[in-house]
């Protein structure tokens, strides 16, 4: 058996609250997030980069949180599922995920609003082709996702309102 | 300090795909050493007729990149590989040194007569795109070096470029791909570009493709002529993506969708290309 690596210290930012820790060099950016955080909303779904489940916001851009490494977050900012909702209010994509039935069995969910953040932070009014693409790394095996497309138009529409 | 691992350290670049392949433990490399904290690797820059990529530049930020725009095939590519997420952490230079068969920038790049950049212990040294890639996941890469930059020029006024890639869905990898690159001169066709990707073991160059252009106008007759030899020149593999008749048939459409996009891309249109789903 190898040795085990040393620990390596970093700090990150997890909605909004500093932690300093000590990881294996090896350990996922999901696995910080759901063994060591207790952020359990961020799920695992393949494992191989596919599906999408453990997206989180790094940084400001999307990513699949079992393909970046605990070590790689260093200095930065995490956004995930957990962060969403202020106040004991959900955040408008949960909302309107919740009033269209964008979801089934829920386990794909917090990898679509992630993505549905994404989307509508960078494109206030996505066309319905550019909702497909933006949920393009996202599997769902319940919904057929017709009404994900009709919970991200809401979100535009709620986001958009709140601005004005 | 890669020299100083030895030959078990790899660099981690965008990590899209050496992550995966470290988690089915294909690759196992006993150092990392990532380039994702290192300045200097990422930047688009325009200068004149030529175009700077840093290794490090996300397939995100070419998508968004203007500059990169102007050169409408970069866009297609860009913007089609894998989805939103991997987009926004891998690196145009990861993926060509990776060189994967299924990789999406390499026939793009080689259509564009790209140069790469590489730097190591002995100094820095220009590579042809087409002598870096010598086989599947094999470059010319030294140990201790790594891919600086990549540097396109820009093509001339009067030509036009495309990429296709067809794909189960978007975050697998392609069943097949060609890229295209067409300049007009008084009506006929005067250099063409053609490389397909995902076929074999590295992108195939289709020459028959571009004599079938070359001197000729572009229209469906010349176009289905360079779609047909596409198609001959290459001997894809039957796997799970589909039988090798499937994928030659899926080269001789995709040819013939990227020649007529670059040749009305040339004339001066502005065409929307995107990769293509089953």
């Amino acid at each position: 058996m190898p040795e085990a690596p040393a620990l390596v210290a970093i700090r990150v930012t997890v909605n909004g609250r500093a932690h300093s820790l000590s990881v294996e060099p090896r350990m996922l950016l999901v696995e910080l997030l759901r063994e060591t955080l207790n952020l359990t909303g961020t799920h695992i779904g393949c494992d191989t980069s596919f599906c999408g489940a453990c997206t989180v916001m790094l940084n400001g851009a999307s990513v699949k949180s079992c393909t970046v490494f605990a070590v790689q977050a260093d200095q930065g900012e995490v956004l995930t599922v957990e962060g969403l909702a202020k106040n004991g209010e959900l955040h408008p994509i949960q909302q309107a995920f919740v009033e269209h039935h964008g979801l089934q069995c829920g386990y794909c969910t917090p990898g679509m609003l992630l993505s549905t953040l994404q989307l509508l932070e960078k494109n206030a009014h996505p066309e319905e082709k550019d909702v497909r693409k933006a949920i393009a790394g996202n599997c769902c095996r319940c919904t057929g996702y017709q009404n994900i497309f009709k919970a991200v138009a809401d979100a535009a529409r709620r986001l958009d309102k709140d601005k004005s | 300090m890669l020299s100083s691992l030895g030959p078990e350290a790899r660099l981690l670049a965008g990590g899209q795909s050496l992550i995966p392949l470290m988690k089915l433990r294909l690759a196992a490399p006993r150092h990392l050493v990532d380039l994702n904290f290192a300045p200097g690797l990422s930047h688009i820059d325009s200068a004149g007729s030529q175009l700077r990529i840093g290794a490090m530049t996300r397939h995100a930020e070419l998508e968004a990149s203007a500059d990169a725009r102007r050169v409408p095939i970069l866009h297609d590519c860009a913007a089609g590989i894998a989805d939103v997420q991997v987009r926004n952490r891998g690196t145009i230079g990861g993926s060509l040194a990776e060189a994967d068969p299924t990789g999406d920038w390499a026939p793009v790049l080689l259509a564009l007569e790209a140069e790469v950049v590489c730097l190591g212990p002995q100094g820095q040294r220009v590579l042809s795109l087409a002598s870096f890639i010598q086989d599947a996941f094999t470059t010319a890469l030294v140990p201790a070096e790594l891919v600086r930059e990549i540097m396109v020029q820009t093509p001339a006024a009067k030509s036009g470029g495309a990429y296709f890639a067809f794909k189960a869905c978007a975050p697998v990898y392609a069943a097949a791909s060609v890229a295209a690159q067409l300049t007009l001169e008084d009506g006929v066709c005067s250099a063409a570009g053609i490389f397909l990707g995902a076929v074999a073991l590295t992108p195939v160059h289709a020459a028959q493709a571009e004599a079938a252009l070359m001197g000729k106008p572009v229209n469906e007759k010349s176009i289905a002529a360079a779609a047909e030899a596409a198609a001959a020149a290459c001997d894809p593999p039957a796997d799970l993506r589909g039988s090798k008749d499937f994928k030659r048939a899926l080269v001789r459409a995709l040819v013939a969708r990227a020649l007529d996009a670059a040749h009305r891309r040339a004339r001066g249109e502005s065409v929307e290309v995107s990769h293509l789903y089953a």
